[in-house]
């Protein structure tokens, strides 16, 4: 800005600053607050709106899914994939060895972010597996909740838009998926309801 | 001045008086004439030097058909995808106007990667033209944005997927991808706020590309026409006026472009889609398998050839980054390619690796549509790297290994007198001479 006041006032030899370099100063500065006020409103608007927040809980009643089959049911405009998991699943899951899972954290909302990947620190009642139907990868929703889908090689989720395979505790085995299927905030309100978020 | 810059005087002499008057006050007839009437371009030019205009034509088309279906589209998302079977069905015409919209879309990345693929093999992109070749890395981009944006609209199950495919690849960023993905779809998930500002800057990006068109022609006429020889125009005997000899080279390849095309919108106006667009989006359920358009189908056989990580690079943002790499190292290509022979006309060896490098984004487009399993990934990761090799490896180190064929002393003596060990794709211009 000096600049621009050096032809006006011959300021080129560092004389004192002038009333003229003041005004030329505080111009600018107030512009760029002003600036900076209006792209608030205008970056701001592109937030999720009043109407997409407040659709923050679902309730479920689970007396309705048979043990070994899944519902899928729509939280926060996204899939949620609720499990009723057979012995034979709960113990396969179980026996998977830490070493053998590619994403060692549980993604489970309801523990501290550092818990492992066991199956224990799955799932808050052994029998019933809950987890985002949103593959970790790029999104897709994997195959594997309807009966008769294709379930991958580890009896959980196949994504099909890319090949990423969750096992029968919804952690990523294989394919280019980074993280297990993730875990919302959920609680049993009684022994066959849950409220999730 | 800027007639000095532009290395030829202006010719124009206004005749009637009005032509006097409008001269005086805003010369625009002036700058349409030294522009595209009097211009001196090489008069060696072949026909791949037509896609330009070709290209110029399409965004023509898009904007105009765009602009009177936007005025029958609802971008709602329960009434989007109904509003293109009304367009199909109710409004007049609205049949030929969508199918020329959504075939032009493919006919103008078809026109484009043609005019890429133009200006790196006859070295378009090389000094004192960075800036020409960089403006069009810039339109590209945009592009691709407008044209996944478009995708999105109907509001079929493909575009839902895609949109929710491609706005993930932001979610890759470490620690804020999560936020800047909500903050750019509006939700937790895609839905309506999605669909409407989607639809909002579909209508917007093509006028930014129509500003950065006009950039990329000034920043053309600045150094002229590159030529097939790669020789600079040494006398005005190596240049012919733009008009009539390109107006007419141009005008007849674009009507042989646009019989093509015509035999797409007439004839298999569905062939570049997929059938699953014609089911409406779903959120819950995603179709067996999503591909993208053809023309992104080499970036996503990049994306997801990276199924390993890569130190503390998970696979998923170690994707992301070869992919937004593919197209950034372009922008570094002027400085990337050492050979100071413009033309790979007269470099042999260059012309191998030119091939091998097009046939590489073949295969990796035909890649991109196969399942990411088994053969098909470790093919994609093999020419996922000879595409980075191709810029990274090969161009800077061939401009100081090979040999380059004598250079002819200029375009008349080159259209004169042909070398004898001209090449296919040089003879081919030749002979359209």
């Amino acid at each position: 800005m000096s600049a621009m006041s050096d032809s006006h006032d011959g300021n080129m030899a560092g004389g004192e600053p002038t009333r003229r370099d003041f005004i030329h100063i505080f111009s600018v500065a107030m512009a760029t607050v002003g600036s900076v006020g209006v792209l608030v409103p205008l970056v701001s608007q592109m937030n999720p709106d009043a109407t997409v927040l407040a659709l923050s809980t679902k309730e479920v009643d689970l007396s309705a899914i048979p043990v070994g089959q899944a519902v899928k049911v729509v939280w926060q405009g996204k899939p949620v994939f609720i499990r009723h998991r057979t012995k034979e699943e709960i113990a396969e899951a179980e026996a998977v060895p830490l070493s053998a899972l590619k994403d060692p954290l549980a993604r489970n909302a309801n523990l501290p972010a550092k818990a492992d990947a066991e199956d224990k620190n799955r799932r808050i009642k052994p029998e019933w597996l809950l987890v985002v139907g949103i593959c970790t990868h790029l999104g897709c929703v994997p195959l594997g909740t309807a009966q008769g889908e294709n379930r991958g090689d580890y009896d959980g989720w196949f994504c099909p838009c890319h090949g990423s395979q969750y096992d029968v505790s919804g952690r990523i085995r294989k394919g280019p998926a980074p993280e297990n299927l993730f875990i919302p905030t959920y609680k049993f309100l009684t022994d066959t309801s849950i409220r999730i978020g | 001045m800027q007639d000095d810059a532009m290395h030829h005087q202006s010719t124009y002499k206004p005749s009637t008086g009005f032509e006097k008057w409008m001269d005086r006050r805003l010369p625009i007839i002036r700058l349409a004439y030294d522009s595209f009437v009097d211009f001196p371009t090489p008069k060696n030019l072949n026909y791949w030097w037509t896609f330009g205009g070709i290209l110029a034509v399409c965004l023509m088309i898009q904007i105009i058909t765009g602009i009177v279906l936007a005025m029958h589209y609802t971008p709602q998302k329960d009434l989007a995808f109904d509003s293109l079977e009304y367009i199909m069905r109710d409004v007049h015409y609205g049949w030929l106007l969508r199918y020329v919209h959504a075939n032009c879309a493919s006919m103008f990345f078809f026109a484009v990667y043609i005019h890429m693929f133009r200006g790196l093999y006859y070295g378009s992109y090389k000094e004192p033209r960075e800036m020409l070749w960089i403006l069009g890395v810039v339109i590209y981009l945009l592009m691709m944005a407008t044209a996944f944006m478009g995708y999105v609209l109907p509001w079929g199950q493909m575009s839902y997927w895609a949109a929710q495919v491609i706005t993930n690849l932001f979610s890759a960023i470490p620690v804020v991808g999560e936020s800047i993905r909500t903050w750019l779809i509006g939700g937790f998930s895609i839905d309506n706020p999605t669909l409407n500002r989607f639809f909002s800057l579909h209508y917007l990006l093509p006028f930014a590309i129509a500003g950065v068109v006009v950039l990329h022609i000034w920043a053309l006429h600045i150094p002229g026409n590159n030529n097939p020889t790669g020789v600079e125009v040494k006398t005005k005997k190596d240049t012919v006026p733009f008009h009539p000899y390109y107006t007419v080279k141009d005008g007849f390849a674009i009507v042989v472009f646009l019989t093509l095309m015509a035999a797409f919108v007439f004839f298999a106006p569905n062939a570049m889609g997929h059938p699953d667009n014609y089911i409406p989006a779903n959120p819950l359920s995603t179709p067996p398998e999503i591909v993208p358009e053809w023309y992104f189908l080499p970036f996503y056989a990049m994306l997801r050839a990276i199924n390993f990580n890569f130190l503390f690079i998970s696979s998923k943002l170690g994707g992301v980054i070869v992919l937004f790499s593919a197209i950034a190292v372009l922008f570094v290509l002027p400085w990337l390619d050492t050979s100071k022979v413009r033309s790979m006309r007269y470099r042999p060896a260059a012309q191998l690796w030119f091939v091998l490098f097009v046939a590489d984004c073949i295969l990796l487009g035909y890649l991109g549509q196969k399942p990411a399993e088994g053969v098909y990934v470790a093919m994609a990761q093999a020419a996922t790297a000879y595409y980075f090799a191709f810029f990274l490896i090969i161009l800077p180190l061939l401009g100081i290994l090979e040999k380059p064929r004598p250079l002819p002393k200029s375009i008349s003596e080159s259209v004169l007198k042909p070398s004898t060990s001209e090449t296919p794709i040089g003879a081919q211009g030749q002979a359209a001479e």
